[in-house]
């Protein structure tokens, strides 16, 4: 089990074949209170950097792009009631959807935790 | 504007030492938080937020009024002593230049509080069609707090117990913590209030002052937005400008009775025709589920644009989203069905009575 970071501030944690994906405890930060997350229909394909999920605060719209390519098999239903979860806890229950992954490689262009802390500086 | 090139108002240091995330707003670094939108909007509702509202322009006209009155849309021969209107500057063709408080809180003419995009245009407008007959004194070296909430006239009590004995829209000279402050009871949350203009210099004392009050905290411009506009009060260059008249933006209470019956303000056969035939568009509020309609968003009824959002976003207090558009008047009853294009998905809304929020003014 490993964890990635794409420079867009999501987290992408890879189990096997699958992937969980969500926003870094960073993004929700700036993002501030989340009142609402717009999560893909499960079976839906996206390709690395298309739009997948938009989270939005109270003042704004972010898009979520996906940072791999392959076919959501899950998405967290829990986030329509409590979205909030988003900013309390990004790295766990606030995660976003449940990816297939496509194509393995391109998790090596990723960055992992060290990385990603350097980037956020 | 580069953030080089931006202002700052009094109590820049103040906002920085406070944790407030900073961003460029009208030509200033502004906070728009400290703590998170919701916290700060919800601590307003239910005890007393502070706001710095340096950035917006301060005033006092002194000369024959009756210049400054044709140039606006309130009656200023009935503006008493100790009395605060909201009134609008009109152009020629009707629309709305900008929104103002006008208020006498001394006998020496009136003090002016103007937004912060519009001041340099206002005050130019203002002092050229009042040349030789008075005298346009911008207080650049003011600042400008509010002071929102339930608990405010529980901590004016305590430091200014005079201006805690004021009602809405009434203001005057107060000692406050050893300066001469104006003090009007009034404020854009829907909350009772006050708004307090003192000399920059003293400015930092006294919001520090006032943040030592138990019941008192820090708000950003962020909950600043999401409070007025559930209490529907307008967002000037948002949900009205210089192509809407106040017919269309539903603020006719803003033009005082024998101005509409002398029709001399600026554009005001254009507005006085349009009030009587009727609007073809107006503002309205409205209310949806889920992801929030933003500014600009598209409204639609029956696969017709019928009109725009002008202001979005999430409401704490009301638990969702709500906005302010304008629609085609046939469309503007409240309870009517529509929908509005979020990210090209039409979503169901319906129009909705403003306020969202019950207003909470003290009226005595």
């Amino acid at each position: 089990m490993s964890t990635h970071f794409t420079k867009d501030h999501e987290w992408i944690r890879v189990e096997g074949d699958e992937a969980v994906v969500g926003i870094t405890a960073y993004a929700a930060e700036q993002l501030g209170d989340v009142v609402f997350v717009e999560l893909p229909a499960t079976g839906k394909s996206f390709s690395q950097g298309d739009e997948m999920a938009v989270v939005e605060s109270v003042k704004a719209a972010s898009e979520v792009y996906a940072p791999v390519s392959g076919e959501i098999v899950a998405v967290n239903d829990a986030l329509e009631d409590a979205p909030q979860t988003v900013n309390e806890a990004p790295a766990g229950d606030g995660w976003f959807v449940r990816i297939k992954l496509a194509d393995k490689s391109q998790l090596d262009g990723l960055m992992d935790e060290a990385a990603y802390n350097q980037h956020i500086g | 504007m580069s953030d080089a090139n931006l202002h700052h108002t009094p109590l820049d240091a103040l906002h920085i030492e406070l944790g407030g995330r900073m961003v460029p707003f009208a030509g200033y670094s502004m906070p728009v938080q400290y703590e998170g939108i919701m916290a700060e909007h919800n601590h307003t509702r239910d005890a007393a937020g502070l706001f710095d509202v340096s950035h917006m322009g301060q005033a006092r006209y002194v000369g024959d009024e009756s210049a400054l009155e044709k140039l606006i849309t309130a009656d200023l021969t009935a503006l008493q002593p100790g009395e605060q209107k909201y009134t609008l500057l009109p152009n020629e063709q009707g629309g709305i230049l900008d929104d103002l408080m006008v208020s006498r809180p001394d006998a020496d003419g009136v003090f002016l509080v103007v937004n912060a995009a519009t001041k340099e245009a206002d005050f130019a407008r203002i002092a050229k069609a009042t040349q030789g007959k008075g005298t346009l004194e911008i207080l650049a070296d003011r600042a400008l707090l509010a002071l929102q909430g339930p608990k405010a006239k529980d901590v004016m009590a305590r430091l200014a117990p005079d201006a805690a004995k004021m009602v809405f829209m009434q203001c005057g000279h107060f000692d406050l913590l050893g300066t001469d402050a104006i003090i009007s009871r009034s404020g854009y949350t829907g909350e009772d209030g006050f708004e307090i203009s003192i000399p920059a210099a003293e400015a930092d004392r006294i919001a520090r002052a006032l943040l030592a009050e138990a019941e008192v905290k820090p708000i950003g411009l962020g909950a600043r937005d999401s409070l007025r506009l559930e209490a529907g009060l307008c967002l000037y260059g948002h949900d009205m400008d210089e192509t809407k008249t106040p017919v269309e933006a539903t603020l006719m209470w803003a033009v005082a009775k024998p101005r509409r019956e002398r029709k001399d303000f600026p554009g005001a056969e254009t507005v006085m025709a349009m009030f009587a035939d009727g609007p073809q568009r107006k503002r309205v509020g409205f209310t949806m589920a889920g992801a929030p309609a933003r500014e600009g968003a598209e409204i639609v009824k029956d696969g017709n644009t019928i009109g725009v959002v002008t202001s979005g976003g999430f409401g704490p207090t009301v638990g969702g989203p709500v906005g302010m558009a304008y629609v085609d008047t046939e469309f503007a009853v409240p309870g009517t069905e529509i929908e509005i294009l979020v990210r090209d998905k039409a979503r169901p809304a319906t129009i909705a009575k403003m306020p969202f929020v019950e207003q909470r003014y003290y009226r005595g």
